[in-house]
């Protein structure tokens, strides 16, 4: 059973055709990472699948009902966390959540054990203007919103954007709890280390879907020999690489610039070999295994 | 030799009300460097660098940038520095050619230099094309690129980037680091926040806020020798993971 059907749905805005064809699958309790550049047509397949933007081709299906006959069904059924903070910010934190459990036809209590770990760090401001929270707090205040009326399929666009290290580790740790609650979770975002987080990932560019797989197989399907180089000076390695014809890509990683080379017969030894030819200075090379987030530069480049 | 500092914090502290913000904290950023400056969203961040900007008058401590004070030279310091950031950058509803255009304008460039700015910017950046558009059509990546080149426009003595890469996509990430690394070798010293540890480590140094207060200041490989890991990311965690005061 899917949860979510999106088949040849194509959204245009004036000329610019923002989703182009895309088609996929999410499964029942999946947690799909939706994963593409800024423009890709996310924020679009996120808004016409939560009913808010009607198609302007293809179909798509919530829960079974259709996104435009039936849109009033799928609003009962999903929860929906946009990419820029859209709660009432001159409500209180206590305020909003009353509210949408209200326009749900639920309370608070109702549904509170799913909402509770989340809530527990919000209640000490539970008195706050909304407007006046921290981008950490605003975004798990929305997602008690989003989660208020027990949704079977929860839609994240971007939730973690502008968060920092330790508060996205503990939203992640939150949607593996949802996911044991057996929701379904659309989530997106510009993370790489999140998208390895997900069963499955659709790598998004210009609207179209470019792969769908789970993180290993997109690691496995990676067609080169990668290594991570570094050495005293980045800037200046990183520089000198790009000048060199045995180098196919070169992107920076952190503390390690890394590379494929164009002839692949070459070993570790001959790289390393031609590379002392070339470069002046020391340097450490070593082969590596991919990380989704050189997979996504590989397609992305193709 | 000592090394030209573009900015001295000493003790600068910002409170609002009974919330002290920024607690008293002292760093110098050198020139030519690229200075990290890291924390958890609510350590104090924004706070202290609208301060540095000259947006925000301190409550306390003393600070120079670029070699004015932050007290006295406020309006000197605005002509000396650049300054760009996720939520503002651009107008959306002027097209690339006029904001460069503007910011230039307010930036003290006279026409001619003007002219050869707007038309070097839009052909370094490949907007021959978009040059008419207005930048809210444009993709994120290319607002950002174009933001930061009219930021350092004026040729600053340093550049203040807060959160520039949010939301950007792994390859124009990238290539928004190379047009830091190209200003940097203009001499165009860069203060920076960003939330992507990899990027971190494409920092000469590293200040880490907790609770708004510096808790760690070093180059990223001293910073994760001293913690015994092998990356920025857990450097992070651990320093972040003992702050008391919530994120509120």
């Amino acid at each position: 059973m899917h949860s979510v059907v999106v088949e040849n749905l194509r959204k245009q805005y004036k000329e610019n055709v923002a989703v182009d064809d895309a088609s996929f699958k999410v499964n029942e309790g999946e947690t799909f990472g939706l994963i593409g550049p800024d423009g890709s047509g996310k924020t679009s397949i996120f808004r016409m699948l939560a009913t808010l933007l009607v198609p302007d081709g293809g179909e798509a299906h919530v829960c079974g009902w259709d996104v435009v006959k039936n849109y009033k069904e799928i609003r009962k059924s999903v929860g929906y966390m946009p990419g820029t903070f859209s709660l009432y910010q001159d409500l209180t934190v206590e305020e909003n959540l009353h509210f949408f459990a209200t326009i749900f036809n639920t309370t608070i209590t109702e549904n509170y054990s799913l909402i509770k770990d989340i809530y527990v760090q919000l209640e000490p401001f539970k008195n706050r203007r909304s407007g006046n929270l921290s981008g950490g707090m605003k975004q798990k205040l929305a997602l008690c919103c989003a989660l208020i009326h027990r949704p079977e399929v929860l839609f994240l666009d971007e939730p973690t954007t502008g968060v920092d290290t330790v508060s996205r580790k503990e939203f992640w740790e939150m949607l593996k709890k949802l996911k044991k609650e057996g929701i379904t979770i659309l989530v997106s975002t510009p993370y790489m280390d999140e998208a390895t987080l997900c069963e499955r990932i659709g790598l998004i560019q210009k609207g179209r879907l470019l792969s769908i797989d789970p993180p290993q197989v997109i690691i496995e399907k990676y067609p080169k020999a990668l290594y991570a180089i570094k050495s005293h000076n980045m800037i200046e390695l990183l520089s000198a690489l790009r000048e060199l014809p045995l180098i196919g890509s070169v992107h920076s990683f952190g503390e390690h610039h890394h590379i494929t080379i164009v002839d692949r017969t070459l070993t570790l030894l001959d790289i390393r070999a031609t590379l002392e030819k070339e470069l002046p200075y020391p340097f450490q090379i070593d082969k590596i295994e991919p990380s989704v987030e050189d997979c996504f530069i590989q397609l992305m480049e193709k | 030799m000592e090394k030209e500092k573009v900015i001295s914090v000493s003790g600068l502290t910002k409170k609002f009300g009974d919330f002290t913000a920024v607690n008293g904290i002292t760093f110098d950023v050198y020139k030519g460097e690229i200075f990290g400056f890291l924390g958890a969203n609510g350590a104090g961040k924004t706070t202290a660098m609208r301060m540095l900007c000259g947006l925000l008058s301190p409550t306390s401590g003393d600070a120079t940038v670029a070699g004015f004070d932050l007290y006295k030279q406020t309006e000197k310091i605005k002509t000396k520095i650049g300054y760009m950031s996720q939520k503002f950058s651009l107008y959306e509803d002027l097209t690339v050619k006029e904001n460069i255009t503007f910011y230039g304008g307010i930036y003290g460039l006279g026409n001619r230099e003007l002219k050869f700015q707007s038309k070097r910017l839009i052909e370094s950046l490949g907007l021959q094309s978009e040059a008419n558009q207005l930048v809210g059509s444009l993709p994120l990546g290319w607002k950002q690129k174009l933001a930061f080149s009219v930021a350092v426009i004026h040729k600053p003595s340093i550049v203040f980037l807060d959160e520039p890469t949010g939301g950007v996509d792994p390859i124009t990430r990238r290539q928004f680091w190379d047009l830091i690394y190209e200003a940097v070798k203009n001499d165009i010293t860069v203060f920076v926040t960003t939330h992507y540890m990899d990027e971190a480590e494409y920092c000469n140094r590293i200040s880490m806020m907790v609770d708004g207060d510096i808790a760690a200041l070093d180059s990223p490989s001293n910073l994760k020798q001293g913690h015994g890991v092998d990356s920025m990311d857990e450097v992070f965690y651990n320093l972040a993971r003992t702050a008391k005061r919530k994120s509120d």
